[in-house]
C-alpha cells in the first residue's frame, strides 16, 4: 500500500532515530481518536488518492496539486528532524519531502501576504473525530494552523510526503503534512488540503481551544512552562522499553536556534509563546 | 467462600500488573511504555477506588453483606495501584529528577491534588491495620470518611491532566457523584455535625 520514493538521502544523523514502528504508532491525530494508538488503528482506510492541495490567497499564481504532483512538483529530499511534542516527549524522524518555501515561491506570493494559513481535510465520513465531539476531543474541525510568512519561508520549514523512504502512513498525516522542527508538534498540521497566503494572523486550532496554554508561535522553549507541566526537559522515544534512560534537556527552538532565532530577534518569547 | 472470593480479587488485581510490566519491559506496549504504565496504573487506581465505594451500596442492594468484608482488601489494591502510579511517574517519567518532582508538586495543580489524594490513601491504608484501627476507636471512622475527599481529588487530578477530552473525566465525575449521593445523609452528618 506504501510506495517507495525517490529522494536525495540525508547526511547521517548523530542522533539515534526513532524506530519506524514507533513513529507510525504513537500519533496525536484527534481526527482519528484521542489515544495515541487510535490513529494507527482507525486511519488505515483513509483515502489519500485522489487528493487536492490548493495554494491560494494573496498569490499571483494560485495552484492546485493533485496526488501525483505532491511527489513530482518539487524534487524530494530527506530531512532528519527532531520532533518535540508539547506533551514533553520527542522523536527523531527521517522525513521525505521538500521545503515549504519552494512550493510557496511557485505560487508567487504578493507583498501583502504576511501569514500562511493551513487547513486539514474536512471529511467527517472518513474521520470519526470530526463526526463526534467525544471521539475528536471537543475540537472544532477542520484543524487549522498558521505561520508568519518569514517562518514559512525559512529553509527548515518542510512539507513531508513520506518517512523512512516511503509515502506517509495515514496516521502520520498522509499524503502531505507540515513539519516545523523548531515548534511544538501540534504546529505541524497533517493531511493538508489548503495553503492560503493571508494578511492577518490566522486562527490556529489549539490556540482557539486553550489560548492560555497554546500560543500562535509555539516555539519550543525550555524557559516557558506549559501551565500544567514543565517544558525544561523531555523524554526521547527511541528503542528500549520501560528502563530506557531517555530524559534529556529541551533546547531552545528544539536545537535549531542557529537557523531560526533571528526570526524572533526583538520579541518577548515569554509573551509570544 | 469468602476466602475463594478474596483469592479471585487478589488475582484480578495482580495479574494485570504482571502483564503490564512484562509488556513494558519488553517494549511491546506501543511506542511509549512510560506513558502506558502511568496511564494504566492511574486509571486502574481510580477504577478500583470507585469499586471500593460501590461495595457498601452494592451489599445493601443485592443483600450480600459479604461484599462489605471486601472493602479493605479492594481499597488496599486501589492504594497499591496508586503507589505504582506514583513510582512510575518518579522512576520512568521524571527518571529520579527529585528537584523536578518537588517543583512539579508545588507548581502543577493537577499533581498537587494527585499527591493530596495519595497522602490521604496512604493514611487510610496505614490505619487499616487491625491493631491501629482498634486503638483509634471513634476517630477511625472520622479519618476514613476522607476517602470521599480522596476520590474527588483523584477525579480532579484526572480531569486537569488531560489536554482536551472532557467526556472521560465527566463520566468518572458522574459515577462518583452518584456513589456519593447514595450516602448523602451520612456525609451531611460528617460535614455539618
Amino acid at each position: 500500500q506504501y510506495r517507495k520514493l525517490d529522494f536525495k538521502i540525508s547526511e547521517v544523523s548523530q542522533e539515534q532515530l526513532t524506530p519506524e514502528a514507533k513513529v507510525a504508532s504513537h500519533n496525536n491525530f484527534y481526527e482519528f481518536g484521542l489515544d495515541k494508538s487510535d490513529p494507527a488503528k482507525n486511519a488505515q482506510d483513509f483515502k489519500v488518492n485522489p487528493w487536492q492541495l490548493s495554494i491560494s490567497g494573496l498569490v499571483n499564481k494560485p495552484l492546485t496539486l493533485d496526488y501525483d504532483d505532491l511527489f513530482k512538483r518539487v524534487p524530494l529530499e530527506e530531512r532528519i528532524y527532531r520532533l518535540r511534542c508539547v506533551e514533553a516527549w520527542s522523536m527523531v524522524i527521517p522525513w521525505v519531502g521538500f521545503s515549504l518555501a519552494e512550493l510557496i515561491k511557485k505560487a508567487d506570493p504578493k507583498s501583502k501576504a504576511k501569514y500562511v494559513a493551513f487547513e486539514t481535510l474536512h471529511d467527517p465520513k472518513q474521520m470519526p473525530g470530526q463526526r463526534s465531539r467525544r471521539i475528536g476531543g471537543g475540537i472544532d474541525y477542520p484543524y487549522v494552523e498558521g505561520l508568519r510568512i518569514d517562518e514559512a519561508m525559512n529553509p527548515l520549514a518542510f512539507l513531508s510526503v513520506g518517512l523512512y523512504g516511503k509515502t506517509l502512513p495515514p496516521q502520520n498525516g498522509a499524503p502531505i503534512r507540515l513539519v516545523v522542527p523548531w515548534k511544538y508538534g501540534f504546529k505541524s498540521i497533517k493531511s493538508i488540503v489548503s495553503i492560503k497566503l493571508v494578511d492577518k494572523m490566522p486562527p490556529t486550532t489549539w490556540n482557539l481551544l486553550a489560548p492560555r496554554e497554546y500560543g500562535f508561535y509555539a516555539n519550543v522553549n525550555p524557559d516557558v512552562a506549559h501551565p500544567r507541566w514543565s517544558q525544561a526537559s523531555e523524554r526521547r522515544i527511541t528503542s528500549g522499553g520501560l528502563f530506557a534512560r531517555n530524559r534529556i534537556p529541551t533546547l531552545p527552538f528544539n536545537g535549531y536556534g542557529n537557523e531560526v532565532a533571528h526570526l524572533y530577534k526583538n520579541m518577548d518569547l515569554k509573551r509570544f509563546y | 467462600m469468602l476466602t475463594s472470593v478474596k483469592i479471585i480479587v487478589h488475582l484480578a488485581a495482580l495479574l494485570p500488573l504482571v502483564w503490564l510490566y512484562y509488556g513494558a519491559i519488553n517494549d511491546t506496549l506501543g511506542a511509549d511504555p512510560v506513558e502506558y504504565v502511568i496511564h494504566f496504573t492511574g486509571t486502574g487506581a481510580l477504577n478500583i477506588l470507585l469499586l471500593t465505594l460501590a461495595l457498601s451500596p452494592a451489599a445493601k442492594f443485592f443483600k450480600k453483606p459479604v461484599l462489605i468484608k471486601l472493602r479493605r482488601l479492594v481499597g488496599l489494591w486501589a492504594f497499591t495501584y496508586a503507589i505504582f502510579h506514583l513510582l512510575n511517574f518518579i522512576f520512568f517519567e521524571l527518571q529520579f529528577d527529585w528537584r523536578l518532582l518537588v517543583s512539579e508538586i508545588v507548581k502543577r495543580p493537577y499533581i498537587t491534588v494527585g499527591m493530596m489524594a495519595f497522602l490521604i490513601l496512604s493514611l487510610l491504608a496505614f490505619t487499616s491495620i487491625n491493631r491501629i484501627k482498634r486503638k483509634m476507636g471513634k476517630n477511625w471512622q472520622q479519618l476514613h470518611n476522607w476517602v470521599y475527599i480522596a476520590a474527588i481529588a483523584v477525579v480532579i487530578h484526572f480531569y486537569w491532566s488531560i489536554k482536551s477530552d472532557i467526556y472521560q473525566p465527566a463520566l468518572y465525575a458522574l459515577i462518583l457523584l452518584w456513589l456519593l449521593s447514595l450516602r448523602r445523609s451520612r456525609i451531611k452528618v460528617w460535614l455539618f455535625k
